[in-house]
């Protein structure tokens, strides 16, 4: 009798483990921050490259689609993605608000004279700080908000194709 | 002369014994919260851009008068539960944090039981 108990726990406790490793498995570990969609962006101070212009709560509400992309002059990828940014500030339901992460204005504005500029607004965050309150962790990174401040999509990485096209569907 | 003297060393020792406890609850914060740009480490053990922004954002909460949790509620709310090393109590993790008392309470139950069967054995 007390065999038969021995061997029905440690049954048990295999099956667990098994079912635990399972799972694991199957769950998708790569980490993102996909769950701030629906969530909306408040308490943010945001600058102008200058530090003399203020962007506010209130001026984004007036957009109807704003696409905040986190970029800077020193970052590959930024780069990369720039040709799809012009492209998406072609079209007038969208306002692309730059945020130029940790670094240095006379940088900025000679990668936007070389590659071109599609932000209607460009803030400066040298210290990192104002990326926090969006859950950024890596540039370059990308929030689509309506005029209720609320995250549609986020993009964790440059832009593609396939997000460009993901875009367009949303603000259509 | 004397007493602005006392005043101003109060002040300053004051002064030192907050930074040093700011201090003691920054190391704290630091060693809970994941580097999520890094493999295994925290953010007290990695020199990555990610997490010498997040410090200097613990260190202007503190300074603010935020709380532990007041911080960690922040960072929870823009990173989500896997930024924190011990999540908190939710319906999700409910078997992780209640297993080991189960597994304890069982053990006891267990030694309990075989001690009133030996106590019987004697008796007889």
């Amino acid at each position: 009798m007390k065999l038969k108990l021995i061997i029905s726990f440690i049954f048990v406790v295999a099956i667990f483990v098994v079912t635990v490793f399972f799972i694991s498995l199957k769950t998708n570990n790569k980490y993102d921050t996909k769950n701030l969609i629906g969530q909306s962006i408040s308490n943010f101070n945001l600058y102008s490259l200058k530090h003399n212009v203020r962007i506010t709560e209130e001026n984004l509400k007036k957009n109807k689609f704003t696409l905040i992309n986190f970029w800077a002059s020193w970052c590959g990828p930024c780069r990369k993605e720039h040709p799809t940014l012009i492209s998406l500030s072609n079209n007038h339901k969208l306002k692309i608000l730059g945020v130029n992460f940790k670094d240095k204005a006379t940088h900025a504005s000679k990668f936007l004279k070389e590659l071109g500029n599609p932000y209607y607004f460009i803030a400066s965050d040298i210290a990192g700080k104002t990326s926090i309150l969006f859950g950024i962790y890596g540039i370059p990174e990308s929030i689509l908000i309506d005029n209720n401040l609320k995250i549609i999509a986020k993009f964790i990485g440059p832009l593609t194709t396939e997000d460009y096209k993901k875009i367009i569907k949303i603000i259509k | 002369m004397k007493v602005l003297m006392i005043l101003i060393a109060l002040f300053l020792s004051t002064a030192q014994v907050l930074s040093k406890e700011n201090e003691i609850i920054e190391t704290d914060i630091y060693k809970n919260l994941r580097c999520l740009v890094c493999q295994g480490q925290s953010i007290a053990e990695s020199n990555s851009d990610f997490a010498q922004t997040i410090k200097v954002v613990i260190k202007d909460k503190i300074s603010e008068g935020k709380s532990q949790n007041e911080i960690y509620d922040f960072l929870i709310s823009k990173y989500g539960e896997w930024i924190v090393y011990k999540p908190r109590f939710n319906k999700n993790n409910l078997l992780l944090w209640l297993m080991p008392y189960f597994i304890f309470l069982l053990g006891g139950v267990i030694i309990l039981n075989n001690l009133k069967k030996s106590n019987n054995k004697k008796d007889n």
